[in-house]
């Protein structure tokens, strides 16, 4: 091709003063990159770092004002998708754009554009998910397959185009470890054949352990090329966030310490409300004050539909089913349950946690109307919103919510100031009971070690802090004992000491015997 | 060549503000390219469609009758679009309240006491709620449009009118006009100002529901609930706000006020029941209520644009001949001009070629 011949490690693409400017936010400032053939390259940075911005001018979804990309040494201009997939560029995204009521080969022919018949579609994805040790039944409804097998439909998919250059996006963060190990396999399968990667994540290890070059993003620029073989986790974490995270402390609580149960699950089944959510099959949990119980589970095994129902938004037919300070509260709508003391912090922070175009001081008031009605809520039901507002500068102040307005809108926050807010608004309450869904998903990692300290304190304060989370490495961290939910069933908890990544692991994967039993069940 | 819509990343505050001035504007330019081509003279056309009205005393009193329905309506319309309830059937809510508020004085016309009249007021305003509760459960229950469902029911109420007027009410003083009997005079809305003319209690309701509504939204739990469950009726939910009972309630209120336009409308401009008892209210309201901005106080502003669009096309056919359906096309266009800036002001318009041509391409591989 056009690069120099001979030299063993050529430049697949080259990337240089890449700028993309949206408004006032320069998203990439003069961004440069390499990447080598047979190369898996790492981009590391934290959410908002311009990963994704960058990532998107590759792959044609958006148009930089600045800089230019070279493909085998040679300057192209990638106006769309399809251009990037004629030079040879592939793309998985981290949220997968497959249809649950489709087969995955009818989903391969969707992305095509082409009329090949799904028999030779079917075909080809069986003969390449064999050559590269990703199993896949192409005939398989894709409502019916786990996260990591729609991923694989993804990888083949992108496969098919036969790409040079294959960029995955965050690809293990719905993966099992041993799903994860899998993936890593057919990588290195891939790099052996001379095809180059450019791998995303923010998690260190993996990094370390699968790539052989990184490029680390800060505030939109290149803040160093390296090799991360040769780095720590912490020097990678030091370029990623620019000073050290503090370390989250958890002390040891003994048996004595902690105190009565005051969130109780018993025996809490629920049906499937669509086609393809998970049915929850009779979960049993007891979380006693002081502690802080940890739920790990691959995304889409009943999480969503645990909170859902722990929480109130779905209430249950069996009033005992869910218990609050030793009081039924499954016939309890979600005020009702935080009047008896409970708080709640679903996944989802617009839309759901909070309401996007509403103020902050609004959306205090949205989950804090029925616990704090005297303090908010004048008689004839007329807000006063100067308390509202001072409790909403008390909690921006508590949580160092960082922000551009005295009182923004929800939507005008990052992701992670304004899920400190959200926690810091059901931390300020002081809740005997804390449920959290995914406290610290895409949050960065000075908020996320706020984040979870902020758990660990209010449990050592005699609350029930109850956490559910994909990201295992913040369970070890924060949690007492570990529970893992798979195919809507919940596993006992595992003390932490008695907790590793292995066991974990397998519990996600469905390794225990009650586990496999039910995942043969039909849905 | 394909249009898209992208989002824009910042609102411009300034356009946001400006907005219904530069539709009215717009839709003032498109009327005059419309007199134009009609053959008629734009500037004199326009000006006796909008200044002429406002030059005479009692004119302006026919704007306070034109306005006070529009504004009424519009009012309780802007609770249920906030909702995120898209009630398009207030002229038939308008219809059954003049109806169920009609019941009184037509089946009582000798009982002669101040309080006639309030009741009137009052189930005028329950027969709009309860005919808007029909859409409102059926949404509530079962899941329905109610876009389809309370339009419909928008001609149900005109033809049960029309029956009535026709056969069971039909005033046999009144030879073979299909008419109701007149109202006794307890049971008719008095005037503001007599001397000087008609404008009656109506829009005093109508602002005082503005007023009242504007409170409602801005100021308590009840308004903030129904703006949150319009906005992310998921976050509502989490605040523990119910979906359904918004949607009754949003229903409930809009019919009501629209129940109470249509009774104050025919106990107090027309004074009987009879076949037409709208020009259209209840949908030029829906106008109304985006060019008011969805709030209360803007509406009061927007409906006295709208009437003075009935009023000036009134004077226009007689001073210039153009016929009485300008008025619809003046609203439609109002309508398009405020949906149309509102949109461009969160959305940038973009040109997108379809194919990239093949000189593009040669760009990479010869290079």
């Amino acid at each position: 091709m056009g690069a120099q011949p001979g030299l063993g490690e050529a430049n697949l693409l080259e990337v240089r003063g890449l700028t993309k400017i949206f408004g006032t936010l320069t998203a990439c400032d003069h961004v440069d990159l390499t990447v080598r053939k047979g190369e898996i390259h790492a981009l590391l940075g934290e959410n908002g770092a311009g990963k994704s911005t960058l990532v998107k001018m590759l792959f044609g979804s958006l148009e930089p004002n600045a800089g230019e990309i070279l493909w085998d040494g040679n300057p192209v201009r990638i106006p769309n998708p399809s251009a990037a997939r004629r030079l040879g560029i592939g793309m998985v995204f981290q949220h997968f754009s497959l249809f649950d009521a489709l087969t995955a080969a009818e989903n391969i022919a969707l992305s095509l554009q082409n009329d090949t018949p799904i028999a030779t579609i079917a075909a080809k994805a069986s003969a390449l998910s064999h050559a590269y040790g990703l199993p896949l039944d192409p005939f398989a409804l894709v409502g019916d397959l786990s996260v990591g097998e729609r991923q694989r439909i993804e990888i083949i998919r992108c496969l098919l185009q036969t790409p040079q250059l294959i960029i995955l996006d965050e690809p293990t963060s719905v993966l099992t470890p041993q799903e994860a190990d899998k993936l890593f396999e057919t990588l290195d399968r891939l790099r052996s054949e001379g095809k180059s990667i450019l791998y995303i994540s923010h998690r260190l290890e993996e990094v370390k352990r699968m790539c052989d070059a990184a490029t680390v993003l800060r505030h939109g620029k290149v803040v160093g090329h390296c090799d991360p073989r040769q780095e720590t986790a912490a020097s990678l974490a030091r370029m990623m966030v620019g000073n050290e995270v503090q370390a989250v402390v958890r002390e040891p609580v003994s048996e004595s310490e902690r105190g009565p149960v005051l969130l109780e699950i018993r025996n809490l089944s629920r049906q499937p409300a669509t086609p393809f959510s998970i049915p929850l099959r009779s979960i049993n949990l007891r979380v006693r004050a002081g502690e802080v119980i940890g739920i790990a589970g691959v995304a889409g095994n009943g999480q969503g539909e645990f909170f859902e129902a722990v929480s109130g938004e779905v209430m249950q037919t069996d009033a005992a089913s869910v218990r609050i300070r030793g009081k039924d509260a499954g016939r309890l709508s979600i005020s009702g349950r935080r009047r008896m003391g409970a708080a709640f912090v679903p996944e989802e922070r617009l839309g759901h946690g909070a309401a996007p175009r509403m103020r902050l001081s609004e959306n205090l008031l949205l989950s804090r109307h029925a616990t704090d009605g005297q303090a908010f809520v004048g008689s004839g039901g007329v807000v006063k919103a100067g308390a509202i507002d001072a409790a909403a500068q008390r909690i921006i102040q508590a949580m160092d919510v960082r922000k551009s307005a005295r009182d923004p809108e929800a939507s005008a926050l990052s992701g992670g100031n304004l899920q400190k807010f959200i926690v810091g608004r059901e931390l300020d309450r002081r809740p005997s009971v804390l449920v959290v869904n995914q406290p610290t998903w895409g949050v960065d990692a000075g908020a996320a070690a706020k984040i979870r300290q902020a758990l660990i304190g209010l449990a050592r304060a005699g609350s029930a802090v109850l956490v559910i989370s994909q990201d295992l490495d913040e369970l070890f961290e924060i949690s007492d004992a570990i529970a893992v939910m798979h195919n809507g069933e919940l596993s006992q908890p595992l003390p932490i000491a008695e907790a590793t990544y292995e066991k974990i692991g397998l519990l996600m994967g469905g390794a225990e015997p009650g586990h496999a039993l039910h995942a043969t069940e039909p849905a | 060549m394909r249009i898209e819509l992208v989002k824009r990343p910042q609102r411009s505050k300034l356009f946001a503000a400006i907005s219904p001035f530069l539709a009215f504007l717009l839709t003032l330019l498109a009327g005059a390219l419309l007199f134009a081509i009609l053959g008629k003279d734009p500037i004199l056309t326009l000006y006796t469609y909008f200044v002429e009205p406002l030059t005479e005393v009692w004119s302006l009193h026919e704007l306070a009758i034109k306005a006070a329905p529009l504004i009424l309506i519009a009012v309780g319309l802007s609770v249920c679009f906030l909702s995120n309830n898209w009630n398009i059937g207030a002229e038939g809510q308008f219809t059954i309240g003049a109806i169920t508020g009609a019941i009184i004085p037509l089946y009582f016309p000798e009982w002669n006491s101040f309080a006639v009249l309030p009741l009137m007021l009052v189930m005028g305003a329950l027969g709009g709620a309860a005919y808007a509760a029909i859409p409102a459960v059926l949404k509530a229950r079962f899941n329905t449009n109610e876009i389809l469902t309370s339009l419909m029911l928008v001609y149900v109420a005109q033809l049960f009118l029309d029956w009535l007027v026709r056969g069971p009410w039909r005033d046999p003083a009144a030879m073979s006009f299909p008419q109701a009997p007149a109202f006794p005079s307890w049971a008719i809305l008095p005037e503001l100002f007599p001397s000087s003319g008609r404008a009656n209690w109506g829009i005093v309701f109508a602002v005082v529901a503005a007023v009242a509504v504007w409170f409602l939204l801005k100021k308590t739990l009840k308004g903030f609930e129904v703006r949150v469950i319009g906005q992310s009726p998921r976050a509502g939910r989490f605040g523990g706000f119910s979906t359904a009972k918004t949607i009754i309630f949003a229903f409930l209120l809009s019919g009501a006020l629209a129940g109470l336009a249509g009774i104050s409308e025919v106990s107090g401009a027309i004074g009987r029941l009879q076949p037409v008892i709208s020009p259209g209210y209840g949908f030029a309201a829906i106008i109304v209520a985006f060019l008011g901005r969805l709030n209360p106080l803007g509406i009061i502003a927007a409906g006295l644009v709208l009437a003075l669009s009935y009023l000036g096309g009134e004077a226009a056919q007689i001073a210039v001949g153009v016929t009485d359906k300008t008025v619809r096309a003046f609203q439609g266009m109002l309508l398009f001009f405020v949906l149309a800036c509102d949109t461009l002001i969160l959305y940038r318009i973009r040109f997108v070629r379809t194919a990239v041509s093949p000189a593009k391409e040669v760009s990479y591989g010869h290079g």
